[in-house]
């Protein structure tokens, strides 16, 4: 079997006496979405931004691609292709959305630092970020401050800046929170085209979408996987039911 | 060079420092109950040497002259505190920035408006105008001994309110969890007034100590201001313990620094050179040990929210 | 043409057509009082690049302009009294080459202060600035060479090929052009995708971070940009008042390099010019009538801080918008 996009092997953290991951492996494979589920506090938060690079593991490895990505910063991991979306929206609240994008793509391109052309006649730039607004349905909407759009618009900016990035493996950070039923469903569809083009490592809330969605489930329960498998294994795991569904084994 | 000088200025080197943490004290304080970087403090460090200076000269008493810093700089504290501060909390620290700059412009206007470019003069305390002789000989300002005291006694003060008492109890829970403390039913707007008032009050103190060795003046704060910056910045901001290691380190190795750094010149070079070169380069150095523990350690010594 | 831009024209135009005019009627002091406007803008407009586009908000650029000026001064005295300057090389008298030198040496002590100062953030980056500026102070109040606490004076004002710099509305000119040119510096780089990186460095740079971007590079180049034109600034206030001194270097100046964009607008391509007219009407109008006039200043800005974040700009066109 080809290697992992992402492949992640006995990562630890703690802070003080708070074990936030404990030994955590799991591995994102081309073209799946590997759902990551688990009760509030089971330190889903503090593996992801192990992953992005915001926090550093106290020990284990992280490979991406083949390659160990342990000691890169967060703009390094972000420009060898790990797209992330946050869990509270995270953007330029000033600029427009088309330019929320068309940083992205500069991001993707290489070089801030040119300091002549102006963005806004760069097609290089532009095409392509509009191409990805498109592509989650907010092409409409280009013009506008991200910070006057509406709560949806704003987890669907940050899908398509993920996008423009030319991302490899996507980490996507409770997308579907606080969308509409309407909203969850679109973009519940709109994910299950998008993992044919980098896999998905998605952590979620909404089981509904989850269920939906995932080849492969993990839950995080105490900073420990207690479980992998698919949806069917996950479902009628006793262990699971009993630790996180809450149901007596 | 005699030993009995190298204690002499380390003395002035603790004294300066014990100085710097009166301001440094206030000013942590302040950022790390209210997150506010007050500019003007300065000005109430000033304040505190004018109302010294005043009282001292029409009652002829030192002592009350020093009550007086005290009372006027914690009073005008609480007053730029209800009138100015308080709306600069929720503001970032651009807005906090400007308008303590424009809270100096205006007290530094209305003291000199009120008292005059010259500067008054305020003497040291006949009780403590002398001089006592140290172990090895050498003498010693009792003064600035007794600034040393005093200072020790504020480290404590301090250290007690904090730790003991249920103002301290606030002050802790307000630098953890702002939102905390509201819930517990603490009025938050008297504790940031008394928090204000009592860094002000301690800025106000020295500069009245400060005030009886050199002159009253307006603009007198500011080189202690900035002096207070680095104190902080060093010891990490937010920390009382910090600010203590934070000034009688700058304290003593500013002191030190301008004393020894053109003696050791002298081995290599003419001494007019090594004179002005010496001064040149101690003048700098507190700022290049700042610079050195940034590099090492950005938050600074004793980060409080690291 | 949107308000913003019609303010911007009107701002633009005003001075020099000021400067024409007091020249007409032979006033040449009021000539001289544009220059300091256009000199004080082109400072607070390097600033600008740091703060309104980075959102750093340095409190020590006057190191920079003091560079600038301090650049010039010595220049002018080692091409004076015909001593060589460093390494045989001789002093210079000549604007060009001692604009090339500010432009170095503010770009290099940027680059030193930025790397340390940018490792932090929020508070602790006002503060140490600040301490980087005063030690720059103390040093040149302390380092007899140049002058030391009593300043240095240049004994004619430095020259421009094909010009005659001594004529004050050709130095007026000349100071203008600079600050144009500043301006189209500042304009050129807000478009770019440098600007963009900055510009949302400052609002968030956690998503900076997260598309590929590292805020930490991209505002140290703007730091140094930022304090290369203010030096500029330095080395033509130094040829304005023929002087230069610690002053130029102190912790005042960099405050007052806020306040200019601050009175003006923040963010604004044209805050810093605004703001400058502003400072130097306040200095005239109010200092004519008492000595006291920081006073009135102080009160105004933290009307300004308190009540009216927009600033002159915010006032007469409205709130900003982006691209």
């Amino acid at each position: 079997m080809a290697e992992p996009v992402l492949d992640i092997r006995s990562l630890k953290k703690s802070f003080g006496a708070v074990v936030a991951t404990d030994g955590v492996s799991l591995d994102l494979r081309e073209g799946e979405i590997h759902a990551l589920i688990g009760p509030n506090g089971a330190g889903k938060s503090t593996l992801i931004h192990q992953i992005a690079g915001t926090i550093r593991p106290d020990s284990g490895e992280i490979r991406f691609l083949g390659q160990d990505i342990g000691t890169l910063g967060v703009a390094e991991r972000a420009r060898l292709g790990l797209g992330r979306t946050f869990q509270v929206s995270s953007l330029a609240h000033e600029f427009s959305a088309l330019r929320n994008v068309m940083l992205a793509v500069q991001g993707s391109q290489g070089s801030s630092f040119r300091f002549f052309r102006p963005v806004m006649d760069d097609a290089s730039l532009k095409e392509p970020a509009m191409a990805a607004l498109e592509r989650v349905g907010l092409a409409n909407r280009a013009g506008i401050p991200a910070a006057e759009l509406s709560h949806g618009e704003r987890r669907q900016l940050e899908i398509a800046i993920a996008l423009a990035l030319g991302s490899r493996a996507f980490l996507l950070d409770e997308p579907m929170a606080g969308m509409g039923p309407e909203g969850s469903q679109a973009l519940t569809a709109f994910l299950d085209g998008l993992r044919q083009e980098a896999p998905i490592l998605l952590v979620e809330h909404d089981m509904e979408a989850v269920f939906a969605l995932a080849d492969r489930i993990s839950v995080l329960v105490y900073g420990r996987v207690i479980a992998t498998g698919s949806v069917e294994e996950i479902r009628n795991n006793p262990t699971v039911r009993e630790a996180y569904l809450g149901e007596p084994a | 060079m005699s030993s009995a000088l190298i204690i002499e200025q380390v003395l002035n080197g603790i004294q300066l420092g014990v100085t710097l943490f009166l301001m440094a004290a206030g000013l942590t304080l302040i950022f790390g109950v209210m997150g506010l970087i007050n500019l003007a403090h300065g000005s109430l460090y000033m304040v505190g040497a004018f109302a010294c200076a005043v009282v001292a000269a029409a009652t002829g008493s030192f002592w009350l002259g020093l009550a007086a810093s005290l009372a006027a700089a914690a009073a005008a504290g609480a007053v730029m505190e209800i009138l100015v501060i308080r709306r600069l909390y929720a503001r970032d620290h651009l807005d906090q920035v400007l308008a303590t700059f424009a809270l100096i412009l205006i007290f530094s206007e209305a003291t000199r408006w009120l008292f005059g470019s010259f500067p008054l003069y305020l003497n040291i305390p006949s009780a403590l105008s002398g001089a006592v002789h140290l172990p090895g000989g050498a003498q010693y300002s009792l003064y600035r001994l007794a600034i040393i005291g005093v200072g020790i006694v504020v480290a404590a003060g301090l250290y007690l309110l904090i730790s003991h008492t249920r103002l301290g109890m606030r002050i802790r829970a307000g630098e953890s969890d702002r939102e905390m403390i509201g819930a517990l039913g603490v009025d938050i707007r008297t504790l940031y007034t008394i928090v204000f008032a009592l860094g002000a009050a301690l800025a106000g103190l020295a500069g009245a100590l400060v005030g009886a060795q050199q002159s009253v003046q307006v603009g007198m704060g500011e080189p202690v201001l900035i002096l207070a910056f680095v104190v902080i910045v060093i010891g990490g901001i937010g920390s009382i313990k910090g600010a203590l290691i934070g000034a009688v380190l700058v304290g003593v190795v500013d002191t030190l620094g301008r004393f020894l750094l053109p003696v050791l010149l002298e081995v290599f070079l003419p001494p007019s050179q090594a004179a002005s070169i010496g001064a040149a380069v101690a003048s700098m150095l507190i700022y290049i040990v700042m610079a050195l523990i940034l590099a090492v350690r950005p938050q600074g010594l004793f980060a409080a929210n690291a | 043409m949107t308000r913003e831009r019609t303010v911007n024209l009107v701002l633009l135009l005003l001075v020099p057509a000021a400067a024409l005019a007091a020249q007409a009627i032979g006033e040449t002091f009021y000539v001289t009082l544009a220059t300091r406007i256009a000199i004080l803008a082109l400072a607070a407009t390097g600033l600008n690049i740091a703060l309104g586009l980075g959102g750093l908000v340095s409190f020590g650029h006057a190191a920079f302009f003091g560079i600038g000026g301090y650049a010039a001064g010595i220049l002018a005295t080692h091409a004076f009294n015909q001593e060589p300057l460093l390494f045989g090389l001789p002093g210079s008298k000549q604007m060009l080459v001692i604009w090339l030198t500010s432009l170095v040496a503010s770009g290099l002590v940027a680059a030193v202060i930025g790397a340390i100062s940018l490792r932090t953030s929020g508070v602790y980056f006002i503060m140490i600035t600040l301490a980087f500026a005063q030690m720059i102070y103390y040093f040149a109040i302390s380092w007899p060479a140049y002058g030391g606490e009593d300043g240095l004076s240049l004994y004619v004002r430095n020259s421009f090929p094909g010009l005659n710099t001594l004529d004050p509305m050709t130095f007026f000119l000349i100071c203008y052009g600079l600050l144009v040119l500043g301006l189209l510096v500042f304009a050129t780089l807000r478009a770019s995708r440098f600007g963009t990186a900055l510009q949302a460095s400052r609002q968030n740079p956690t998503r900076v971070a997260a598309v590929g971007i590292t805020p930490y590079r991209i505002r140290l180049v703007a730091f140094i940009l930022s304090g290369m034109v203010t030096a500029i600034a330095g080395a033509l206030y130094a040829d304005l008042n023929r002087f230069v001194s610690p002053s130029m270097l102190s912790w005042h100046m960099s405050g007052e390099l806020i306040v200019l964009i601050i009175l003006g607008g923040t963010g604004r391509l044209f805050g810093p010019l605004a703001g400058a007219i502003l400072y130097i009407l306040f200095e005239f109008v109010l200092g004519g009538l008492t000595e006291s006039w920081q006073l009135f200043l102080g009160l105004i800005l933290l009307g300004v801080v308190l009540f009216a974040r927009g600033g002159l700009i915010g006032l007469l066109a409205g709130k900003e918008r982006h691209g």
